[in-house]
């Protein structure tokens, strides 16, 4: 019972947690906490069996499927938790708070008296003696299970299937459309320019400077700009002059110009942040 | 002599059966019948000879019509009456009509005149038609009306009598309509047929009376049983023959239909409009001798309907520049005289069906010549641009012109025997009646002249790029045969035949003396009718005839104008009423009746389009509910089980 | 040995899961719920095992992972579908099927 009563709370906050966190991945998260610690209760409920199953499939397999599918769908509106429908929030709450408390009080009702235990059962093995049942009584039930989880695995791959409508384009296509983009509309024929490469700070959040001191926004990914994650140079920059003042080195006393970087003037340091 | 009815001299209907020529009498209907038929349901092939094959057949029937005359004429006076049982048209109950058809004195002058002047009038349609592109179409309706009115006039029971009676309605109906593209043709016919509906609402409701009193319709049974009715049932009787009569003849109150019928191509008007089926309820009353005779009041009535009706036609007459306009004013009053003489019993039946002979003689005729007239004028109706025709259409117009001495009773014409003989013979019942008689044909007179004057004399009012030219003869032919039997057509009354001809049907009258010798009632209407004539030159012959017509006029003039307001009149009492009627059981219907059946569902409709709101597509909302839905279920389950 | 209070712990579970199925709008956070709630139940399953004790309860566990296995695996696929189509995970833009 000592494990109970230290998983209980956990449990019970990291499902509260998911209600609230904002990001899926945490969610997801939150909930491995949970099945980890249901886990746990089946071993000290003697059942080892399920013990390893929940691990295994629950945590192992249909967790990770859920956090692939994240990575598919990435980031998006629907992660906010403001309600969109009126009414829905409070009601849901209510109906929760209405659900719980009556489950709650309807089990402090009843008395379940003294549980018989499964010493007996288990006596030839957890595992022995679940198969003994499973192979036995539940063998019907067991058979119609691997039919489901055909259809399953079937169903899931003609979901996921799309059927090609166009043939594929290989590298003449590719190589064709680049150029006829470049005729059409202009559009650079040669490969993206690489992210900033600075004397001090080499990273693919910080772009690289265009001959006018300008940011140039391809040289960063799409996904960056729009998380707001990038950073700019003159900010790189001004970071740089700051370490500087802290360790006490005056690069302009006497030391190489190389240093700075060329667009570190005040004028220009909107227009990079902009770019970024 | 013949056989006659205990209560009075009343001859009974009594029938012989149908022996060697008078077998074909079934021919007479089933000829037109056939060219109706084949004209109608052969459709467009036969529009090549179509025209042809309707002419032909009617031929046929006027020439079985004069062999059944003559052999009718070789018979002694009792044996004049011929039934001809077809078939048994339906059997119920007590009720057993027979298709019998009865050939006497009284169908057989109609059956001539049918034929004889039907035939000449399908002859001129011929030339009249050429052009009409549906001519095919008009020659099946005219032989339909020609066989609807022999039917009419040939039954043996007031069933096949109605039969007939709505045959001739619907081709009216059909032909005044016939060109159904100007609205004024359509709504004319739309009125006519509507107008003759309360009519024959009377007729109809006749027929049933007849039932109930004497258990048959057949005119053997009634004129057999007639005397044993109660008198209210002989009134009511005749006054709801009279009321068929009145809508069928367009006599006061249900004249308004016949002016607008004039819609309808000219043959039309002067087959059925002037010559026949206006004087089928003049053909009802004769008929229905037997019940009139016994039914003094409906006499009165008939004869009070007849004298508003012969002012109403003449005032009508007097005042219309569109010439068929006035022609059928002139009808109406003419058949007012008809109407007049049948109204006035024994001694009248026999000159009513001579002026109904007479009359079809010379305003077909007439109405034939405005026909020709209008076809030289480019189909211009309106006298005000004729003038001078005669020197344009001679024969036209000498035709026409015998037809005007004939209506106005010039000494000699066959127009001045019948109408003398209804004016002695008014006089002689009551002198006020004959007094309006004679004043009536003074009208007549004016009218007549002012038409003639107008059109073929004055001067020349003619639109521009109109040249009359004289009709083909295939439409002036006809005109000659007319203007014959216009003028011939007193010989009917040489030694009083038709009175001795007709007398097995409608009984002979007794001879008295007239209040007034016949000589002075004759000269009488003479100088009468001179008068008319000659106001008539001193207003229109002497002066120039405007060709617009004045509106600064006198309110005898508007109101002739405007038809006597009869329009007016119905609008107001009846068509509007009946209006507002409809549009009061519309309403009702549309929101009382309606409002509660359709209001459930309009209730459940709106509740269900508060209620669709709930599907709002939120997979979330669903789900709640869902949670709600089983949070209700449990607590209801731990409700029960904690009790 | 007393499972009251692992089943009051399942119920407290299934709850927070129900609650999350209703406001969260991310389909796939959405489907973690419904598995939280799954999870619940399991709990209460193998805790009526040990109070009965017999292993039918732990079987009718054992099962519901499976099935829940073949469930993820079919709604992650439906997900990815839709994402695909209407680039979006929110379960609040699959609303078109509606008055």
């Amino acid at each position: 019972m000592i494990a109970f009563w230290i998983l209980a709370p956990i449990m019970v906050l990291a499902a509260l947690g998911i209600l609230f966190v904002r990001k899926a991945v945490h969610a997801a998260l939150l909930l491995a906490v949970v099945m980890i610690s249901l886990a746990v209760l089946y071993a000290s409920l003697d059942a080892p069996f399920l013990f390893a199953v929940q691990i295994i499939v629950y945590t192992g397999a249909i967790l990770m499927l859920f956090l692939f599918v994240l990575m598919l769908v990435g980031v998006d509106a629907s992660d906010s938790v403001v309600e969109t429908i009126r009414g829905q929030r409070i009601l849901a709450i209510g109906a929760g708070v209405l659900l719980g408390t009556g489950l709650v009080v309807g089990l402090g009702q009843i008395s379940l008296g003294t549980a018989v235990g499964l010493d007996d059962a288990n006596a030839p093995g957890n595992i022995q003696a679940l198969a003994d049942i499973l192979f036995s009584r539940y063998v019907f039930a067991f058979e119609t299970t691997s039919a489901l989880l055909i259809t399953a695995a079937v169903g899931a791959m003609v979901l996921a299937h799309r059927e090609r409508l166009t043939p594929k384009a290989r590298q003449p296509e590719l190589a064709a459309q680049r150029v006829k983009d470049y005729a059409e509309k202009g559009t650079h024929i040669g490969p993206l320019p690489p992210p900033g490469v600075y004397a001090r700070h080499n990273a693919v959040d910080t772009p690289a400077l265009l001959p006018d001191g300008t940011a140039a926004p391809t040289s960063v990914s799409r996904v960056l700009i729009a998380r707001g994650t990038i950073r700019s140079a003159p900010a790189t920059a001004d970071a740089i002059d700051e370490i500087e003042k802290q360790i006490g080195w005056a690069p302009h006393s006497g030391g190489s110009g190389a240093a700075t970087p060329p667009a570190t003037t005040d004028e220009e340091a909107p227009a990079a942040g902009d770019g970024a | 002599m013949y056989a006659f009815h205990e209560a009075g001299g009343i001859p009974v209907v009594d029938p012989s059966a149908a022996d060697g020529v008078f077998g074909l009498l079934w021919l007479v209907i089933a000829l037109p019948l056939a060219g109706a038929a084949v004209l109608l349901i052969g459709g467009r092939f036969t529009d090549r000879w179509g025209h042809l094959l309707g002419t032909a057949l009617p031929i046929g029937s006027f020439a079985i019509s004069v062999a059944l005359f003559v052999s009718l004429l070789g018979r002694d006076d009792d044996k004049r009456q011929i039934g001809q049982h077809l078939y048994t048209w339906f059997e119920t109950g007590h009720l057993d009509v027979g298709m019998d058809l009865l050939y006497d004195p009284l169908s057989a002058l109609f059956l001539l005149l049918i034929t004889g002047v039907g035939s000449l009038i399908h002859v001129y349609s011929i030339g009249y038609m050429a052009h009409d592109p549906r001519r095919r179409r008009f020659f099946g309706y005219l032989n339909l009306f020609v066989a609807a009115m022999l039917m009419l006039v040939l039954s043996e029971n007031y069933l096949g009598l109605f039969l007939g009676w709505e045959g001739v309605g619907l081709a009216s109906y059909l032909l005044i309509g016939f060109w159904q593209h100007k609205p004024t043709a359509a709504a004319a016919a739309k009125k006519a047929f509507v107008i003759n509906r309360v009519g024959d609402m009377g007729l109809s409701l006749a027929i049933m009376l007849f039932f109930i009193t004497f258990g048959s319709t057949s005119f053997t049974v009634i004129s057999a049983g007639a005397g044993e009715a109660s008198s209210t049932t002989v009134t009511i009787l005749g006054l709801l023959l009279l009321l068929g009569a009145c809508g069928k003849s367009a006599q006061f109150p249900l004249q308004a239909w016949l002016l607008d019928a004039m819609e309808g191509p000219t043959p039309v008007s002067a087959l059925i409009h002037a010559a026949t089926m206006v004087t089928a309820g003049v053909y009802l009353i004769v008929r229905s001798n037997f019940i009139f005779d016994l039914a003094p009041h409906a006499q009165t009535a008939v004869v009070v309907v007849a004298v508003i009706s012969i002012f109403w036609g003449a005032w009508i007459g007097s005042s219309k520049d569109d010439i068929k306009k006035a022609l059928a004013g002139s009808t109406m009053s003419q058949i007012g005289y008809m109407m007049l003489a049948a109204g006035l019993g024994v001694a009248g039946y026999a000159f009513a069906i001579f002026h109904l002979l007479t009359h079809g003689f010379f305003k077909a005729n007439m109405f034939l010549g405005a026909g020709s007239v209008m076809h030289g004028m480019d189909d211009d109706v309106d006298m005000r641009h004729y003038g001078m025709v005669r020197k344009a259409m001679p024969v036209t117009y000498l035709t026409f012109g015998m037809g005007y001495l004939a209506i106005i009773g010039f000494p000699g014409f066959s127009g001045f025997w019948s109408k003398d003989k209804i004016i002695e013979t008014a006089l002689a019942d009551n002198w006020l009646v004959g007094l309006c008689a004679l004043l009536g044909a003074g009208v007549t007179g004016f009218y007549m002249t002012r038409l003639m004057l107008m059109t073929f004399f004055t001067d020349k009012r003619w639109e521009k790029g109109v040249h009359p030219h004289e009709s083909p003869s295939v439409m002036t032919v006809p005109l000659m045969v007319l203007a014959a039997l216009s003028v011939l057509g007193g010989v009917f009354l040489i030694g009083d035949w038709i009175v001795d001809f007709l007398a097995p049907v409608v009984g002979t009258p007794e001879h008295e003396d007239p209040p007034i010798p016949a000589l002075a009632v004759t000269v009488l209407a003479v100088l009468v009718v001179a008068v008319g004539v000659a106001v008539a030159w001193l207003l229109v012959g002497r002066r120039d005839v405007p060709r617009e017509a004045p509106q600064d006029v006198s309110f005898a003039t508007r109101a002739g104008r405007n038809e006597l307001y009869g329009n007016l009149i119905n609008d107001t009492l009846v068509v509007n009423p009946g209006k507002h009627l409809t549009t009061a059981l519309l309403a009702t219907d549309k929101y009382a009746v309606d409002g509660v059946l359709t209001g459930g569902p309009v209730a459940v409709g709106a509740l269900a389009g508060v209620a669709r709101r709930v599907q709002n597509g939120y997979v979330r909302s669903y789900a709640l509910s869902i949670l709600l839905g089983a949070i209700l279920v449990a607590a209801v389950l731990l409700a029960v089980n904690l009790r | 040995m007393n499972i009251q209070a692992y089943v009051v712990l399942s119920a407290i579970l299934f709850t927070i899961g129900c609650v999350g199925v209703l406001t969260r709008r991310n389909a796939i956070v959405v489907f973690m719920c419904v598995e939280l709630m799954l999870n619940a139940s399991n709990l209460a399953l193998v805790a009526f095992a040990k109070q009965h004790g017999n292993l039918d309860g732990q079987i009718a566990a054992f099962f519901v992972m499976v099935v829940a296995a073949a469930e993820v695996v079919v709604g992650l696929a439906i997900i990815m579908t839709i994402f695909r189509t209407r680039r979006s995970a929110s379960v609040d833009d699959a609303s078109l099927l509606k008055y």
